[in-house]
């Protein structure tokens, strides 16, 4: 139906980046059809860096030859030029709430993850403060969107595989079904929607890769 | 009429803060009739503590009760509850929205960053680096005008929009560097464009007095600076 138009949809990305991952959910969510260009991070092509000058980062949407760079910036840009399967609450107060939470959901937890002591014990106070506050925010909902899967969901959809990667690589849990019941249920709903399930690539590879990339953290400060 | 009915808005914040600012200009464009309560610099209300938990920061908007965070989240929550008051701070089409957002975010996250460091720097080498990135983050905004604008007086064309505003709102502290520090951030050779456009924006009626003197910045500035280097930082 997209299609028909003529527009063309490419999405420059790199298949573990969690950026990448939102754009590809609202591209599902949304049914476009978009072209997919995996960069090398190592050696960027020109397009990429043509496109996106300021950053030479992924994610970077093209539509139409123009280009579209920041992965919450380009959901919000997919919800507005294509009007169907909406995923933005209608209420302005609730697109605040879910615009703030699409960032500071993800506060600490990096921290969490490559630190250790004091600085750890820190990350993991404000980890824990936030998803106590966000746990409230699934209150009689399936899904942060409510019963569909919406932006916020979108944005942080990826702590569903992230941070139970990330609490296997550091051997400490954080959401428990005891602690934290309504994310938990939420981690398991999501990754097993229909717009997610096909798109990740498999766990062992992700734990793999974020393995890789902590011991090389961890080696820097040793 | 804006405010409308029993509605209630209150805006936690602090005269000299540059993120207050954006969220009062905001409001003043939109004629919104609300309350100012003022932070005392040093401490936290309850009511921020409450209504900010996760970072126990200004501004906070508190409209019918319910607290809204960041401030161009805030902005962009005015100009869509006050829809029909004054001019849209959002542009129409979606792909100027999407360069609006992504160069606000560009200020706050390269830009900011670097004013501020020159001020809090504590080397001479640390002050160059941030006076460098700010001035090619200004060159780069620059450009970025020059494509937005379309030849009009504002980011947002005729009327001052969300982009305005996000970097607007730093022009008192903006002007405070250039006096304590004796050379220009917005140069006439440099940023033409960018100049033309401060001046067009402190000249606005509206947006133009919400931002603070520059005198009252640079003493607050220097109470600051003296503060910060006879204390640890305490956030």
């Amino acid at each position: 139906m997209e299609e028909a138009k003529g527009e063309e949809v490419t999405l420059f990305g790199f298949w573990s980046s969690p950026f990448v991952h939102r754009v590809i959910w609202a591209l599902n969510i949304k049914k476009i059809k978009y072209k997919y260009v995996e960069e090398d991070l190592c050696d960027k092509s020109a397009l990429l860096l043509e496109h996106n000058p300021v950053y030479k980062k992924v994610p970077v949407l093209v539509y139409n030859g123009i280009a579209i760079a920041d992965s919450l910036i380009i959901v919000e840009f997919i919800e507005e030029t294509w009007k169907e399967n909406s995923i933005m609450p209608q209420d302005p107060y609730e697109k605040a709430v879910a615009r703030f939470w699409a960032t500071a959901a993800g506060d600490g937890l990096w921290q969490f993850f490559i630190t250790e002591g004091k600085e750890r014990e820190e990350a993991l106070t404000s980890v824990i403060n936030n998803f106590e506050l966000l746990e409230k925010e699934l209150i009689g909902k399936n899904f942060f969107g409510g019963d569909r899967i919406g932006y916020l969901d979108i944005s942080v959809g990826w702590i569903s595989y992230g941070v139970p990667i990330f609490e296997e690589i550091t051997e400490f849990k954080i959401i428990t079904e005891q602690k934290f019941p309504l994310l938990h249920a939420w981690m398991e709903a999501f990754s097993n929607s229909e717009f997610v399930k096909d798109t990740l690539p498999p766990r062992e590879k992700l734990s793999e890769r974020y393995r890789n990339v902590w011991e090389a953290i961890m080696q820097k400060k040793n | 009429m804006a405010g409308s009915g029993n509605s209630e808005v209150k805006l936690l914040g602090a005269w000299a803060s540059p993120y207050v600012a954006r969220a009062r200009i905001a409001l003043n464009l939109k004629e919104v009739q609300y309350e100012f309560l003022e932070e005392q610099f040093g401490t936290k209300s309850e009511l921020l503590l409450k209504s900010n938990p996760v970072y126990k920061k200004i501004p906070v908007l508190i409209h019918d009760d319910k607290p809204i965070c960041e401030s161009m989240i805030i902005v962009q929550y005015i100009d869509e509850v006050w829809v029909s008051s004054g001019p849209a701070l959002m542009p129409a089409d979606t792909y100027d929205r999407a360069l609006h957002r992504f160069w606000a975010v560009y200020i706050d996250d390269k830009f900011v960053p670097a004013l501020f460091g020159m001020m809090r720097a504590p080397t001479e080498e640390a002050k160059a680096e941030a006076k460098e990135q700010a001035l090619a983050s200004l060159q780069l905004l620059e450009e970025a005008f020059g494509k937005i604008s379309k030849g009009k007086p504002f980011f947002g064309g005729d009327t001052i929009g969300y982009l305005d505003i996000a970097l607007g709102a730093f022009l008192g502290w903006i002007k405070a560097f250039e006096e304590m520090n004796g050379f220009k951030l917005l140069d006439a050779a440099k940023t033409p464009l960018l100049c033309a456009w401060a001046e067009n924006f402190c000249n606005n009626e509206v947006a133009g007095a919400v931002i603070p003197e520059t005198t009252k910045l640079v003493e607050l500035a220097k109470v600051m600076q003296a503060k910060f280097k006879s204390a640890p930082p305490a956030n």
